[in-house]
């Protein structure tokens, strides 16, 4: 093959070649696991460039790619790139109007779509829609009576014919393709403003996967699940150029509903999850043990005591002691193994999480069972790769050391900058965003707020423009603060306030489940969610909460200025409908300082207690008012002195 | 099995059946036909006599008047196993699906006409047997990856909700690839996302496998969208027939379901 291998169709050629028979993609079909090799995906890429290209796709052309993870999908990615084109995943569940700002923003001609459902969006949205020329569709369930679209079969076949008729093309064009080329375009969120096109080149790409996949020492021999929307960064990264860069298999599941079956028949040495969805697991494992009988309850009671007090230590390779080892060992046959198993972990070399705070409990959980769980943190704009955490070297609060080939430091606000080859060339149509995002030595801005620990690890605290300052100048995230109050079950909501202040300050919403089940089992009358939220064991509780909160920070040479010295549990449940939250149960802190300024200033102002009369809306629509006297609460904090001891 | 979506030929006609229980008059003198591809709804008030009707087709009930020509074969009357011998398969309006069973499982009785091999050759998985199964799976699988059950394929069918066990019990009547399929009440219970989607399957089945269709139900709104034609029975009478539109404008219709001013 010629040519170095620096783009993804010259390295799944080599693959193709290495090893042909090593099972690439594999996909549930019809109740089967299906499997193609690196030499069938090279040969069904190659039937569907050449089909491409007979169609009048060329060279730089955008290509829309629409639907669940299926085999055919990622191969249509990669045949686009195979001509030089850039595949624009997009978001499969979004709707038909939805589709139509990035149709036209990428000027999409050609697009490959997975099933009836996609075909009928595009189809309603090619009326706003230009440049829009062909569809095709992998799954040909209920389209038979459809005019004007071609099923991937059909393409293929025609592809097939093509390549005939030109021999050699193919090749060209592979060996046309340079590293700097745009390999693919995916999209941001879009929560602030209009989606943006992030253009990501071969380069970046292939050096995002070439670190990760050295970091954690991928292998041909590794499986992952691809189940994660395709249009997402990470999937990208995870199923796509890692995929390709290290030659392992990818597996797509049967459908959305089985991915946990599939995830348990296949398991994975190499897994990525959202917090979310180690948490519905974790869930559903605790519901089934309620149910489990009494001895097998104590046995896993018992024995995750031992996993809680030394699996973590055990799995960073930390000494422990000769009881607990032999106990972890019982543990693991009884408890862990089989738990590992149904969890379809078994095999779990590493696993990732990101997007979103882990909670502590959570995290450990899956630690301390042996499941290599790790975090990692990068956006879209750095091919979701920036710190990683090394194997032995996992800290909960920290997202890890930065990857191999990537530079990351600290502006003078406190933003974390990146510089590396994974950045990206420019957002697609959008100079001026570029110039924002990128300065004149070349560092991304991230628009996240961090430092380094002492160990060199970076720390994620807020979003940059959140972060305040208190009144001494020391920095405030509010966010960070508010989150580690929010990881106690018992905490619903947390409002921090301190940006300007001599100290900092916080309203805590109690959680009425988690709270009410504890004063049930301490035999603790209560009438309603004012009435307990006012209860002094109550207060006492949340002040245990924030009192640990405080312990830790104290020991945090950064933050330890943000201990919490005064709080307040409120009286009513922070609610959407009045406006206190967004939809997305956001709190909207400017509006909730304002209606309570009253108890704000009774907070800095030194008062025990303050009345205070709240307006709320009820579901009905009516509304009316909650009175309350609300008792102001000083909490315990950790001096530098005692914080050194501990540190 | 990939069949062209088009009304074709009679395939059923049902003439002057009238069936009694002792002095009760179930069905008296009602005629119709089914023409193959077709998608056709009975619909009338309780008690109309739906079910007894989709019973004499199925042969449960004898009439004891009348005639039915099915596939151009005309008798008195239908006997269950010969029906389904002849590619007619049911649901029915209370779920009869075997609860301790697995969707898979239940799905494979569907395909118990077609097995060919003896019980002893099943029994010891000698032969015909094996090979026989792995045929089936395969169709079976199909099915499931049609009606989109492939998540609980090993669940038992007793812990399900409703509205997948009335999926299930279309799959298994799709099992034995009938052509021509009753449902009776096939939306009974659901709620609106589930009888949505049922339609979708009902609609998919007919297009996908040209299967035709003979539906009971009760609700109108869907009755109305996805059948080609409609019988409406009432005291056990014909009353109206005709397209969905027809029957809208038909008065007798309108008087059975309003009721009369008197």
């Amino acid at each position: 093959m010629a040519g170095a291998l620096d783009t993804f169709p010259r390295l799944m050629l080599e693959h193709a070649r290495v090893r042909p028979d090593h099972p690439a993609t594999r996909e549930k079909d019809l109740g089967i696991w299906q499997t193609w090799t690196w030499r069938q995906v090279a040969d069904e890429v190659r039937a569907l460039a050449c089909g491409l290209a007979s169609q009048g796709y060329r060279r730089g052309m955008h290509l829309a790619i629409i639907g669940d993870n299926r085999p055919r999908l990622y191969w249509s990615m990669l045949a686009a790139q195979c001509l030089g084109g850039i595949p624009v995943p997009m978001y499969q569940d979004a709707a038909a109007a939805e589709f139509v700002y990035v149709l036209n923003d990428a000027e999409i001609a050609f697009a490959i779509v997975e099933d009836q459902e996609q075909v009928d969006k595009v189809e309603e949205a090619r009326s706003q829609v230009a440049t829009l020329e062909r569809v095709f569709f992998d799954d040909p369930r209920g389209l038979r009576n459809y005019e004007g679209v071609m099923s991937f079969e059909r393409l293929q076949a025609l592809g097939r014919e093509y390549d005939r008729a030109h021999p050699g093309f193919f090749e060209a064009e592979v060996a046309k393709g340079r590293t700097d080329d745009v390999s693919v375009m995916l999209y941001t969120s879009g929560t602030t403003g209009k989606p943006k096109g992030v253009r990501q080149t071969h380069g970046a790409f292939v050096a995002a996967a070439r670190g990760g996949a050295e970091f954690d020492q991928l292998v041909p021999g590794d499986s992952v699940l691809s189940y994660l929307p395709m249009a997402w960064v990470g999937d990208h990264l995870f199923s796509l150029a890692q995929w390709v860069y290290a030659g392992f298999t990818i597996n797509c599941p049967e459908s959305g509903d089985t991915v946990m079956i599939d995830l348990r028949e296949i398991g994975p040495t190499y897994y990525f999850a959202p917090p979310r969805i180690f948490e519905n697991l974790l869930t559903q494992v605790m519901i089934r043990m309620e149910d489990a009988s009494r001895l097998k309850r104590w046995i896993f009671r018992t024995f995750m005591a031992v996993a809680r007090r030394c699996g973590a230590e055990k799995l960073d390779g930390k000494p422990i002691a000769a009881g607990d080892r032999a106990l972890y060992a019982i543990g693991n046959l009884l408890v862990y193994g089989p738990l590992r198993n149904v969890l379809g972990m078994s095999r779990i070399r590493v696993a990732y999480t990101a997007g979103a705070a882990i909670g502590p409990d959570l995290f450990r959980f899956y630690r301390s069972i042996g499941v290599n769980l790790k975090q990692l943190y990068g956006s879209t704009e750095t091919c979701a790769y920036c710190c990683l955490q090394p194997d032995g070297g996992v800290k909960l609060d920290t997202v890890g050391l930065p990857a191999p080939g990537v530079e990351v430091k600290i502006g003078d606000n406190g933003e974390v900058l990146v510089r590396g080859a994974m950045l990206l060339k420019e957002y697609y149509k959008r100079p001026d965003a570029t110039a924002e995002a990128i300065d004149a030595e070349g560092y991304f801005h991230t628009g996240d707020a961090g430092y380094f620990d002492a160990d060199g690890h970076l720390k994620i605290i807020d979003r940059a423009k959140d972060v305040g300052a208190l009144a001494g100048g020391a920095m405030f995230a509010p966010n960070y603060l508010e989150n580690k109050l929010k990881f106690f079950p018992h905490v619903k909501e947390a409002v921090a306030f301190g940006h300007g202040r001599d100290m900092v300050c916080a309203f805590i919403n109690i959680d009425i489940g988690s709270v009410g089940n504890w004063a049930e089992r301490r035999g603790l009358a209560y009438s309603g969610y004012a009435d307990l939220a006012g209860k002094p064991e109550v207060r006492a509780l949340i002040r245990e909460c924030v009192e640990k909160v405080n312990a830790e920070l104290g020991a945090d040479p950064a933050l330890h200025d943000s201990q919490v010295h005064r709080f307040l549990v409120l009286h009513k449940e922070l609610d959407p409908d009045d406006d206190e939250l967004t939809r997305t149960r956001k709190v909207r802190r400017g509006f909730v300082a304002e209606k309570y300024a009253v108890l704000i200033d009774a907070l800095y102002g030194g008062k025990s207690v303050q009345h205070i009369v709240t307006q709320v809306k009820f579901e009905d629509g009516r509304s009316g008012t909650v009175a309350a006297d609300l008792a102001i609460i000083d909490a315990r904090t950790f001096g530098p002195d005692a914080a050194r001891k501990a540190a | 099995m990939q069949a062209q979506r088009g009304v074709g030929e009679v395939i059923l006609r049902l003439e002057g059946i009238s069936l009694a229980f002792g002095g009760v008059k179930a069905l008296s003198d009602v005629s119709f036909d089914v023409l193959e591809h077709e998608i056709r709804a009975i619909i009338g008030p309780n008690g109309a006599g739906k079910s007894s009707m989709l019973n004499v087709i199925n042969g449960v009930y004898h009439p004891q008047q009348g005639t039915i020509t099915f596939r151009g074969e005309k008798r008195q009357q239908m006997v269950p196993h010969e029906a389904a011998r002849q590619g007619i398969a049911r649901t029915f309006q209370n779920i009869a699906l075997f609860k301790g069973m697995s969707v898979l499982d239940n799905i494979m009785t569907g395909r118990n006409l077609r097995m060919r091999a003896t019980i002893l050759e099943q029994a010891i998985r000698l032969g015909r047997a094996g090979r026989e199964e792995l045929e089936h799976r395969a169709k079976v699988e199909e099915i499931i990856d049609f009606l989109q059950i492939q998540h609980i394929r090993k669940t038992p069918v007793g812990r399900l909700p409703y509205g997948l066990q009335k999926r299930v019990e279309l799959a298994r009547a799709l099992a034995a690839e009938p052509d021509l399929l009753l449902l009776d009440e096939p939306m009974a219970g659901m709620n609106v996302e589930e009888k949505q989607d049922m339609c979708r399957f009902v609609l998919d089945v007919n297009e996908q496998y040209g299967t035709t269709i003979v539906l009971i139900e009760h609700d109108m709104g869907v009755v109305m969208d996805i059948s080609d034609r409609v019988v409406v029975l009432d005291y056990g009478r014909k009353i109206g027939d005709g397209t969905p539109d027809e029957v809208r404008a038909n008065q007798a219709v309108i008087d059975a379901y309003l009721g009369v001013a008197h």
